[in-house]
């Protein structure tokens, strides 16, 4: 009996099997269709939106526990919102002298390493072009540039404060030789690493030396002249925050400054977040626009 | 008078205070019309040759005459089609064309003649259909075509190939091969081709230069290839005159002429 009982037994789950598929078969397209592509929508943007949200819920906890006991010499999270409440919610302030809100410093600072870092753009990419093309030039300005290179950013202020008498345009001279550099030797790399075969090319089709100029160096070096300008915001955006510390001022750096003179530390903090999410807007800003134009180039 | 003479041609290159004789007393006379290959094992010179023939190296000694004028400086009356295609990569297929057909048909063919005579060139090649891709989103051969309608499209007194097949797999190969031998018929053009591929050299050629080794090369062998054309690889696999042809070149490359990085 038991014997047949499980011989029975067997078969059982087999027959409602094959009614069980053709049952969902005309069913199955539809629904799961909509079904998947929901699922689908869901699962990338639990995998691309949970992960850094999850991150910061983390650091953000950590943060509080670490600075919730009533020794702790730094703000928590909550006390930071609650000190700097006025300065949160009115970023577009008007008052006298420095205190404005936080959108005006940072668009100070912005208008600042904006001046700066253009007259690197143009005086890099101008001296890139002529020691990537000039042997003699490289040979002669390359040791001077890779010397000078060196000198911190901070060093170079109380040269141009003599010189230019005057903050504002010393904070520009800070920014400019700091980005200065890093655009120069990009665009110069990226001149000499045209390829031979697309100067031969240049040559058998005669091309005057604005075509070539146009026609094939721009486009060559564009990718490297990219990855100078990115390198070289980055560094002005570094740079301006410890020059406008020294000079005063509206400004991103010397609200910071203000600030901890003022014993402010929960200011400090909303001020820090502006800095970095303005740095990594700068940052993916130029980015975005070498990514416009090397469209096609990268590849090869 | 030939068509275009390399006169007692010799190159040396100076590398940290030594001389290296890479070519020495290169004579080669072609005719309108000929398809010449030069032949030898690689760093033999022969690309040199080309190069100087292009004009992007000046010879040490001798010279080089097309048309009874010495060539001085690379030019598109001599239009080279590089080893690794060379196409500008921020450019279309239809672009690098016309980059050259503008620049040399500048003052003399209209905007709408430049524009056709483009189209012509890249469907002599069989590239029409793709001139709005950019030259890494075809393969390889395709690009070799592209790099061939450039030359082409400049309607050169001679082409150049440097190693055009050389980096593509046998079956495209073959396939590009037959479309040379194919433009060469309808259009009669003058070609010095650069090759390490025997079958290749006498499947194209009219002529095979072979080369000796460096240091101080220089054309060992000039052979005649008496195949008649329209040449068809099929028909030449029992042919007798191809198959001595064949044999001469490789008796040369590989009995007399050893490579000598290969001999050791």
């Amino acid at each position: 009996m038991v014997h047949s009982a499980r011989v029975l037994a067997l078969p059982n789950p087999k027959i409602p099997a094959p009614t069980r598929q053709t049952a969902l078969h005309p069913l199955v397209p539809k629904p799961v269709s909509v079904l998947s592509r929901v699922v689908r929508l869901g699962t990338s943007v639990a995998t691309q939106v949970a992960p850094p949200v999850l991150t910061i819920a983390l650091l953000l906890l950590l943060w509080q526990m670490l600075a919730s006991s009533p020794t702790s010499a730094l703000p928590s999270p909550l006390k930071v919102i609650d000190d700097s409440w006025e300065i949160i919610v009115d970023p577009f302030k008007v008052g006298n002298g420095i205190d404005q809100g936080l959108f005006w410093h940072v668009s100070a600072s912005l208008i600042r390493v904006g001046y700066g870092y253009i007259l690197a753009a143009i005086v890099g990419i101008g001296f890139g072009v002529l020691l990537g093309q000039s042997t003699l030039a490289m040979r002669g300005l390359d040791p001077v540039f890779q010397v000078l290179r060196t000198i911190p950013p901070l060093a170079w202020l109380p040269l141009s404060l003599a010189a230019f008498r005057d903050g504002q345009p010393s904070a520009i001279f800070v920014i400019f030789i700091t980005s200065v550099w890093p655009i120069l030797i990009n665009t110069s790399v990226g001149i000499r690493n045209i390829p031979q075969d697309y100067r031969n090319v240049a040559k058998v089709l005669r091309l005057s030396p604005i075509e070539f100029f146009t026609r094939i160096m721009v486009p060559a070096t564009v990718p490297h002249m990219f990855t100078g300008l990115r390198i070289g915001i980055g560094l002005s955006w570094l740079a301006i925050v410890a020059a406008e510390m020294l000079i005063g001022g509206v400004g991103i750096g010397f609200f910071i400054w203000d600030a901890w003179n003022s014993s402010l530390i929960s200011d400090i903090i909303v001020a820090l977040v502006y800095v970095g999410v303005v740095g990594f807007l700068l940052d993916r800003s130029i980015a975005a626009i070498g990514h416009l134009l090397t469209r096609g180039t990268a590849a090869q | 008078m030939a068509y275009l003479k390399i006169d007692h041609v010799g190159i040396s290159f100076q590398r940290a205070g030594a001389t290296t004789e890479v070519l020495r007393d290169v004579n080669l006379s072609i005719e309108k019309g000929e398809y010449v290959s030069i032949i030898g094992h690689s760093g033999c010179g022969k690309s040199t040759v080309l190069n100087i023939v292009a004009g992007l190296l000046p010879p040490s000694q001798g010279g080089v005459l097309l048309e009874g004028r010495a060539v001085e400086g690379p030019g598109p009356d001599r239009a080279v089609v590089f080893q690794n295609h060379s196409l500008l990569p921020w450019l279309t297929v239809r672009e690098n064309v016309e980059l050259a057909v503008n620049k040399v048909f500048r003052g003399r063919k209209s905007k709408a003649e430049r524009r056709d005579w483009t189209r012509h060139n890249l469907e002599l090649v069989h590239m029409a259909h793709a001139e709005n891709k950019r030259p890494h989103e075809i393969s390889g051969g395709m690009k070799q075509r592209v790099g061939i309608a450039r030359a082409l499209a400049m309607e050169p007194k001679i082409l150049l190939l440097d190693e055009p097949f050389g980096a593509l797999d046998a079956l495209t190969r073959a396939h590009l091969q037959d479309q040379v031998m194919e433009i060469h018929s309808r259009l009669g053009n003058t070609i010095i081709m650069i090759t390490h591929d025997v079958d290749e050299a006498v499947l194209l050629s009219d002529r095979i230069v072979m080369m000796t080794n460096g240091p101080a090369a220089t054309i060992g062998e000039d052979m005649h290839v008496a195949l008649e054309r329209p040449r068809r690889r099929l028909e030449l696999v029992g042919n007798s005159t191809y198959n001595d042809a064949r044999a001469a070149v490789l008796e040369f490359l590989y009995a007399r002429h050893r490579a000598p990085t290969l001999a050791a």
